[in-house]
């Protein structure tokens, strides 16, 4: 297979949202045929150019199954499918764009507040962050100020999410925003924050960069802030 | 019998009676036919009856020939036990084709019944008198009188529909050009050359089911085709309630069992008034007219295809009209249904009438209620199920486009679970796969399911907003429906009906591709 090839076949595979030879396809018909980690794998060792797999099979593919979604053709698990595709497949890249001196658009630190043990939400953003591209550092559930506060530092992270799903646990948050201000982290960070109890109110209230209501607005709300 | 028909929806039925209690209602139905027995006002009933056993005698009545007639139960068991146990009703697509088996619980949902008014709806913007930004969409009702070109704007409806399955028509044709005399035929061609799923009716006038016969018989392709694909088939009140044969009821009986088509026989006392209010007497006598009209369509033709009818309703206290949307309707109704099935025969049933004038909450309430309830028995047959208001006084579309949305949901819910030992192995396999990933999220999973339609989606005329816009979604959705092309049968077959059945009016010849 060529280059080209196998470029325009992990973008399809990234459409279809098949991770695996055996996971089946929004299409029917596809279980068995390679998908994004057999291709991957094979453009890897073809040596096909890391930028190009970026730009020619990840982002576009990605953009496409945004507008699939506006149209209502795709729902929530066709998208989490695909971006699960190009999570895997930066996750595969990410020594081979290091040596090709490509950056990711950034680190993204993302935990579920102390106290609270509610992740659906924040995984669904996380792979969400990883299929744009993003380098997701997932702290977990129930992680303290102090942990997210170490992991800021550790990893000179511009951005970090905070979720929480209980009205007891949401006000963490604030103690996050108060003591990045403390320790003088506030100013190098973007703080996001979301959940059900969560409200763009809130967000203002404690300090917080941005109050996101879903995984697409998290996207969304990344461009603005974006430095 | 038939290997391709539609889906409908296989139930685990829902119980309200011991099969004591069946056999309690069973032996007092049979007592009750054996005294006081029946008034029949049907010389040709009575004297088949009378040749096959029953008692009878002449009954001092006005202006009026009638006999009185006991039944021995021996006479009655016989007759019910010579109806199929299943029969198909056919239609003009294959695949709209019903399987009825008495043993089977396969529910369907259709339409029903005749009433007078065509109920348009259209959606009006207000302004508020305290602030004049302030708007809102409210419905607006016109009544209109029934019409054959209302009727095939229903039938065309009806066909789009995906959880209707069969259709009665549901308004009676009122135009200048209308008689008893072509009332039948108009009717029945209103409603073929517009759906390609099954028609049922009644039948107006005894002298109309020639030609309404040769009409389906040109539409199946011939006089055998019609008998395997009964694309039409009739329902016949015989009995006024309280247990009195009606004379020329009784004589249509004669000639659809002679024509080989498929009849519903049909009784719908009213609790309160016409039969008992209370349970046990109201079903031991709908279940008594119901036998008689079973045994007499036997005693014309052994295995004749016949459904046992039931549309047993409750008086409204205040005005002594129907009262639909009440419990008594369903435990009466759900009664029915176990007798039938005890005596396997595939019941006709009745669900999803609105006492409400027009949509809205209490149209919901009380569709909902009884379509879930009787969907729950596994009645082979549910008729009023679509579009009915106003206690079957009229016919509103938008209304049967909101049914459409329910009915697709409790098919939904009711359907076979999905518990078969792979299943369980795929579960299993599933959670081990999940909890070693990262995320331990189910969503890729979630897609397979998804794609195959197993999962329903969210009510399809919800507003995003802190707004309940449900009828002018559904109006819109009603809109793009009617907007589609209508099946009419093809130009030859039309021509060809034209040609040999009189009195059809010209407005209604249309073709394929109108």
């Amino acid at each position: 297979m060529s280059s080209q090839e196998l470029i325009e076949k992990i973008a399809f595979n990234v459409i279809q949202g098949r991770l695996e030879a055996g996971d089946e396809g929004f299409d029917p018909g596809l279980e068995g045929q390679p998908a994004v980690t057999e291709l991957m794998q094979e453009a890897l060792e073809q040596g096909v150019d890391p930028k190009d797999i970026v730009l020619g099979a990840l982002t576009r593919s990605m953009e496409i199954v945004g507008e699939k979604f506006e149209r209502n053709e795709y729902l929530i698990p066709d998208m989490l499918a695909s971006a699960e595709c190009v999570g895997l497949a930066m996750e595969m890249l990410a020594p081979h764009l290091i040596k090709a001196g490509i950056k990711s658009k950034g680190k993204f630190i993302i935990a579920t507040v102390a106290g609270d043990l509610h992740d659906i939400g924040k995984n669904i953003v996380a792979i969400m962050l990883k299929g744009a591209a993003y380098e997701v550092i997932d702290l977990g559930t129930d992680v303290s100020v102090e942990r997210i506060l170490e992991a800021v530092r550790e990893h000179q992270a511009p951005y970090v999410g905070l979720s929480a799903l209980l009205t007891t646990t949401m006000r963490v948050m604030g103690d996050v925003v108060q003591r990045l201000e403390d320790e003088g982290l506030r100013q190098q960070v973007k703080v996001l924050i979301g959940g059900a109890p969560t409200s763009a109110e809130f967000a203002q209230q404690i300090g917080a960069d941005a109050y996101c209501k879903d995984a697409f607005q998290a996207l969304d709300k990344l461009k603005t802030l974006e430095t | 019998m038939i290997d391709t028909f539609r889906a409908g929806v296989l139930v685990k039925p829902y119980e309200r009676l011991s099969l004591e209690q069946v056999k309690r209602l069973d032996e007092a139905s049979l007592h009750i036919l054996a005294d006081p027995g029946v008034w029949c006002y049907n010389e040709r009933a009575t004297q088949l009856f009378k040749g096959h056993g029953a008692k009878v005698w002449e009954e001092q009545t006005t202006g009026h020939r009638c006999w009185r007639i006991s039944f021995p139960a021996g006479l009655i068991k016989e007759a019910r036990a010579m109806a199929p146990s299943a029969l198909v009703l056919g239609a003009r697509k294959s695949e709209n084709r019903l399987m009825l088996d008495a043993e089977v619980p396969r529910v369907y949902f259709g339409s029903g019944s005749e009433s007078n008014v065509w109920i348009e709806t259209e959606v009006e913007e207000f302004v508020s008198l305290k602030d004049n930004h302030t708007k809102v969409r409210v419905p607006r009702y016109q009544e209109l009188r029934g019409t054959t070109e209302l009727l095939g704007r229903a039938a065309s409806l009806c066909d789009k529909l995906e959880h209707l399955d069969f259709f009665i028509r549901p308004l009676n044709i009122q135009d200048p050009g209308i008689t008893t005399t072509n009332h039948d035929v108009n009717k029945f061609f209103a409603s073929l050359n517009n759906i390609t799923k099954h028609v049922q009716a009644g039948l107006t006038d005894l002298g109309a089911l020639k030609n309404v016969v040769r009409m389906a018989e040109i539409i199946a392709g011939g006089q055998q085709e019609l008998r395997e694909n009964p694309l039409i088939s009739f329902i016949a009140c015989v009995f006024k309630s309280p247990l009195q044969i009606v004379d020329d009821t009784a004589e249509k009986v004669f000639a659809i069992v002679e024509a080989g088509l498929p009849l519903v026989i049909s009784s719908s006392p009213q609790g309160g008034s016409s039969a008992p209010i209370q349970e046990a007497g109201m079903v031991a006598q709908i279940n008594a007219e119901i036998l008689v009209g079973i045994t007499l369509t036997q005693l014309i033709k052994a295995g004749a295809p016949v459904l046992y009818g039931s549309v047993p309703v409750r008086a409204r206290l205040d005005d002594l009209h129907d009262l639909y949307g009440c419990p008594e309707f369903n435990q009466y109704n759900i009664d029915c249904v176990q007798l039938a099935r005890y005596y396997k025969i595939p019941c006709y049933s009745t669900a999803g009438v609105g006492d409400a004038k027009v949509p809205g909450m209490q149209a919901l309430f009380e569709k909902l209620f009884t379509h879930l309830y009787m969907a729950m028995t596994g009645a082979q047959y549910i008729h009023y199920a679509f579009g009915l208001l106003d206690r079957t006084n009229s016919f509103c579309p938008l209304q049967a486009v909101l049914d459409n949305e329910q009915i697709g949901k409790i098919k939904h819910c009711l359907g076979e679970p999905k518990v078969r030992a792979d299943d369980v192995e795929d579960a299993l396999q599933m959670v081990k796969k999940v909890m070693a990933s990262g995320h331990r999220l189910f969503t890729r999973h979630t897609r397979k399911a998804m794609h195959r339609g197993e999962i329903s989606s969210p009510y399809q005329f919800e507003a995003k907003g802190m707004e309940d816009k449900v009828i002018e979604n559904a109006l819109n959705y009603l809109t793009q429906l009617e907007a589609q092309a209508t099946p009419h049968l093809d130009q030859p077959t039309v021509e060809t009906i034209f040609d040999e059945i009189p009195g059809l009016l010209p407005n209604l010849k249309k073709f394929k591709g109108d």
